[in-house]
């Protein structure tokens, strides 16, 4: 790297690099500044205001669909993760026939596009069970599209994993049950909580499957605000806007915090138990 | 995966004494299959089956009453005959087209940024990666909303046009334009991501040794760099071509009736245009079409490379 003739000069490439960060941030930037504007509608900045946030306050339908997401969202990705994580140790730490096939079809859930997916489910409730659709059909499809993201992540975790410290620990006289729980759960730790955390967000922010899959009364916060859209830009949903990306984020740094610290004490334990 | 297999199995065969007796490990395929049975249930009822019924409703006929009436006894194919004919067939073109358009725009836009980060990135690396990685987590439909208050005809970006003289009246949502570069703002992360895993694991030697060996940049990237990032390269066209073209929410919010794809298509034809047996055939053409690219993929890159 320090050769002189580097491949290609980063002087543009840092440019480029500027560019580009600037062009992934501006139009969220500029969300969250227009949701601070006075002005009912339009770009004129007409000074600044917090009223479209407090009006947030009295809007029954907007905090509705927020509870709902929640509701759906944490659901879903303890669901999600619990029998994806199993699904991800299965994978990993066994032999046996069909395995292959197996991640085939986790890869065809990942591809599907949504709108399949989407279709597919209202069909299936719809037509195939007879059910009503509800906060509970929408849950049932969220875990769905979110196994496969809990067993990816949590798979890629686990591939990296000595199962020598397993051995060791049945050598050492630990049951089966004693060696999962106390060597491979921590140190599986930080890719559980990457694949909940992942299964979190995309949930969080699922509109076209919810769409399908959702009754009267289970209206989650994107279908409100893509509902919303239809009557056109307004200041209120700039507000509503910014405060789904505040909470992402907020979640983001936890996560982030989490999955550092865990990965910290997870190479701890990898010490702790080669050296112990 | 290849881990695990190279691995010896987990059970050490000199079973001491220890273990109490009756207390006997599960051979590895009935503790394999007992963790992924909920996993397998799941995929069953709620993917498997909903996507055969699909499959079955793209062979039925369109219903009155109800929106699909259908019998194993009279099968038709006609749907796929409506869903190729020329009223749906440009739009999955367009779809088609959009896609490879945003997908190169990303490969453009994000090979040179994932090389930088790599490579020049230093010990800010990590931080970069980061600013990549918030856009990829933020909601798409939200970032999709940004960009529609930016082009809007009253938008930002004709009220800027407007005041350095420009003019403020240009119509951007509606059209290719607005559509394309949704898609490519909305996915480039997906192809950051995997195309930085590839080049930070190349060795900067093969670079320099480029060089030594007579060739000039353009060379060195297109017969050096290329063919050693090409897995992440592939990863990356996938997951960029893939959400895109199936898309629904980007044409919705950036779109209008010129520039449907077939996300917008399907969604009619279960909702206004109660056509079940035409979406069904639609989702099945669309599907079938992706699953040509991921075994394409599949067998050039192996599916170890989820």
């Amino acid at each position: 790297m320090s050769n002189k003739k580097s491949s290609l000069r980063p002087r543009y490439l840092k440019l480029h690099a500027v560019l580009v960060f600037a062009f992934l941030f501006a139009p969220i930037i500029v969300l969250v500044v227009f949701s601070f504007n006075q002005a009912k509608s339009g770009t004129d900045w007409t000074g600044f205001s917090t009223r479209w946030y407090t009006a947030l306050k009295n809007n029954d339908a907007a905090l509705q669909a927020f509870r709902n997401t929640l509701k759906v969202a944490f659901i879903a990705t303890f669901i999600s993760t619990v029998i994806g994580t199993l699904a991800a140790f299965a994978l990993t730490r066994f032999k046996f026939r069909g395995r292959s096939g197996y991640s085939t079809l986790i890869f065809i859930s990942l591809v599907m596009p949504e709108i399949v997916m989407a279709v597919a489910l209202t069909a299936f409730f719809r037509r195939g069970i007879h059910v009503e659709l509800s906060l509970w059909t929408v849950i049932a499809a969220h875990i769905t599209f979110c196994i496969a993201f809990v067993v990816v992540v949590v798979k890629a975790r686990l591939t990296a994993f000595d199962n020598r410290l397993i051995e060791a620990a049945a050598d050492l006289g630990a049951t089966p049950l004693q060696g999962f729980l106390r060597i491979v759960l921590p140190l599986a730790a930080p890719g559980i909580a990457a694949g909940a955390m992942l299964a979190f967000v995309i949930s969080l922010d699922d509109v076209v499957i919810t769409t399908f899959t959702s009754g009267p009364g289970s209206t989650t916060l994107p279908l409100y605000i893509f509902g919303q859209l239809r009557f056109g830009v307004s200041p209120s949903i700039n507000a509503l806007s910014t405060i789904v990306l505040v909470l992402a984020l907020f979640l983001l740094t936890i996560g982030g915090a989490y999955s550092v610290r865990a990965s910290r004490r997870g190479l701890g334990a990898i010490d702790a138990t080669t050296l112990g | 995966m290849s881990v695990a297999e190279v691995e010896s199995p987990p059970t050490p065969e000199p079973e001491t004494v220890e273990p109490p007796k009756g207390r006997r490990r599960l051979p590895d395929w009935a503790a394999g299959n007992l963790l992924l049975l909920p996993t397998s249930l799941w995929f069953v009822l709620l993917l498997i089956i909903p996507t055969i019924l699909i499959v079955g409703y793209s062979l039925g006929h369109r219903g009155v009453i109800v929106p699909i009436r259908f019998s194993w006894g009279s099968l038709v194919w006609s749907n796929y005959h409506t869903a190729l004919n020329p009223d749906f067939l440009p739009i999955f073109w367009r779809s088609i087209w959009y896609a490879v358009v945003a997908t190169i725009a990303c490969v453009l836009i994000g090979f040179p940024l994932a090389y930088w980060i790599a490579r020049f990135g230093g010990r800010f690396r990590n931080l970069y990666l980061v600013l990549v990685i918030i856009p990829f987590l933020t909601s798409y439909l939200i970032r999709m909303y940004a960009w529609q208050f930016i082009l809007q005809r009253e938008g930002l970006l004709n009220t800027v046009l407007g005041a350095i003289g420009l003019g403020g009246n240009h119509v951007f949502l509606n059209t290719n334009f607005a559509v394309i570069l949704g898609l490519t703002y909305g996915f480039l992360p997906f192809m950051v991501l995997p195309l930085y895993a590839s080049i930070e694991r190349m060795d900067p030697a093969l670079v320099e040794a480029s060089y030594d060996l007579g060739h000039g940049k353009v060379s060195t990237l297109f017969r050096v760099i290329i063919p050693t990032v090409a897995p992440g390269l592939i990863a990356g066209v996938l997951l960029v071509f893939i959400p895109a073209v199936g898309d629904f929410v980007t044409p919705e919010l950036l779109g209008g009736v010129r520039t449907q794809m077939i996300g917008n298509t399907i969604y009619d034809q279960f909702n206004s245009g109660n056509n079940w047996p035409l979406g069904s055939a639609m989702s099945v053409l669309l599907m079938a079409f992706i699953l040509v690219g991921v075994f394409i993929y599949l067998s050039r890159v192996g599916d170890d490379a989820l």
